[in-house]
């Protein structure tokens, strides 16, 4: 019974949407991450990296949003497409993994959220609008997936997502090795995140990264500011006295207590 | 193409409501717009039939593999099991757990989004309770 009901809201919206044409207006556009979001397998591990631009239409909805989502201590997860899709989804997943690895007992593997992830999506049909570059370590060693808002998935090496994923991919061609260090690999991130971020309006602000190994997490929002806001060099506000004062006049406010009511608390 | 077409139709039209009174208080204005046959027929976005049928494809498939692998036994003790479990509920104004259902079926270790959106436990209509147990002893 309960698709049915969420359903009928479909009805309402088309008729919505006729009506809206008719009189030349659109509907509110969904806010989306048009974004850059990037990960590499290091040496000991996969750093994920992600611009934090979210964007409603052309404008810029905020400024510092954060793209990394968690999805268990050793499973991180960035997201492009629509952002409450990815937000649900990866909350979703992060909340069935709790539960699966309480069941088994086990620390959770990659494979599994992503299993759970392209499941849910191929349900959807692609109706979820959510790209993901998963990320994390488990018992079998460091692994990076990249997943479609229709379903499929790709187990790399170096992955991009995102309207900027063009810019990114072209500076993991140019300088991806195999079993990079941890410093090489962050700053290799960097330069994909922030090639992104200068080339693609979508999107912009700070870069963050996430380094996920066996022994650690670091979680480094922002790791980069490429974006700064202007500093304003002076002061724009008039000092007292800049206008000549000519006449002055105070009046007071006269106020009566026209009523007053006490109404006692029941706390019978 | 007629094939097709029967395709997309909605396999039930729905009733309206049992707690309607008055000329056009069946039907929920606000929330379904005019009635029209064509909002009756045909299904208003297209995941509405396969996400209605989604537990029923899931069961039947789950239950195909356990016939290959374990042979006809094995679904058949399950659908009796499940049978009986199916019985058990509450009054019907009363929504029901289904515990034990979900437990048969392994959706006790699940959360999708039947859990967090549109939760029957928070709705903010209600049968009425005398009328619907009138209907369910016969006595209306």
């Amino acid at each position: 019974p309960r698709p049915a009901s969420l359903l009928a809201l479909c009805c309402r919206n088309s008729l919505l949407e006729a009506e809206l044409v008719q009189k030349g207006q659109r509907l509110p556009a969904p806010r989306k991450t048009g974004t850059t979001i990037a990960g590499v397998v290091y040496k000991d591990g996969v750093v994920l990296g992600a611009d934090t631009r979210a964007t409603e239409g052309m404008i810029v909805a905020d400024k510092n949003c954060s793209k990394i989502h968690f999805i268990s201590p050793n499973i991180y997860c960035c997201g492009a497409g629509t952002a409450a899709d990815t937000e649900m989804t990866t909350q979703m997943i992060s909340s069935n993994l709790e539960l699966h690895s309480l069941s088994t007992g086990r620390l959770p593997r990659v494979v599994t959220a992503n299993r759970m992830l392209k499941q849910m999506l191929f349900r959807y049909q692609g109706y979820i609008g959510a790209s993901l570059v998963l990320g994390g370590v488990d018992v079998t060693g460091p692994h990076l997936y990249s997943i479609y808002p229709h379903g499929s998935t790709d187990k790399l090496p170096y992955v991009t997502m995102g309207s900027g994923s063009l810019a990114a991919m072209a500076v993991f061609e140019d300088k991806y090795k195999q079993d990079m260090e941890e410093e090489e690999a962050k700053q290799l991130v960097r330069d994909a995140i922030a090639a992104g971020i200068y080339n693609d309006l979508g999107s912009g602000s700070n870069i963050d990264i996430c380094v996920i190994s066996k022994n650690k997490l670091d979680f480094l929002r922002p790791y980069d500011v490429a974006n700064r806001k202007g500093e304003r060099y002076g002061r724009y506000k008039c000092e007292k006295g800049t206008t000549a004062v000519l006449t002055e006049n105070v009046a007071l406010l006269e106020i009566e207590v026209v009523d007053e009511t006490v109404q006692t608390m029941d706390t019978s | 193409n007629s094939r097709g077409a029967s395709a997309l139709l909605k396999d039930s039209i729905p009733i309206a409501e049992f707690s309607a009174s008055g000329l056009f208080e069946g039907h929920d204005l606000l929330r379904r717009g005019f009635t029209s046959v064509k909002n009756e027929l045909l299904p208003s976005h297209p995941l509405e039939l396969s996400e209605k049928n989604f537990q029923l494809n899931q069961d039947k498939t789950n239950f195909d593999t356990l016939r290959n692998i374990q042979g006809l036994h094995a679904p058949l003790k399950l659908q009796m099991e499940f049978r009986a479990v199916k019985q058990v509920q509450r009054l019907p104004f009363l929504h029901s757990s289904n515990i034990a259902l979900d437990t048969l079926r392994g959706n006790d270790e699940c959360i999708s989004f039947e859990d967090i959106l549109n939760d029957p436990s928070q709705s903010e209509v209600m049968g009425e309770p005398h009328m619907m147990m009138e209907y369910k002893l016969g006595l209306l």
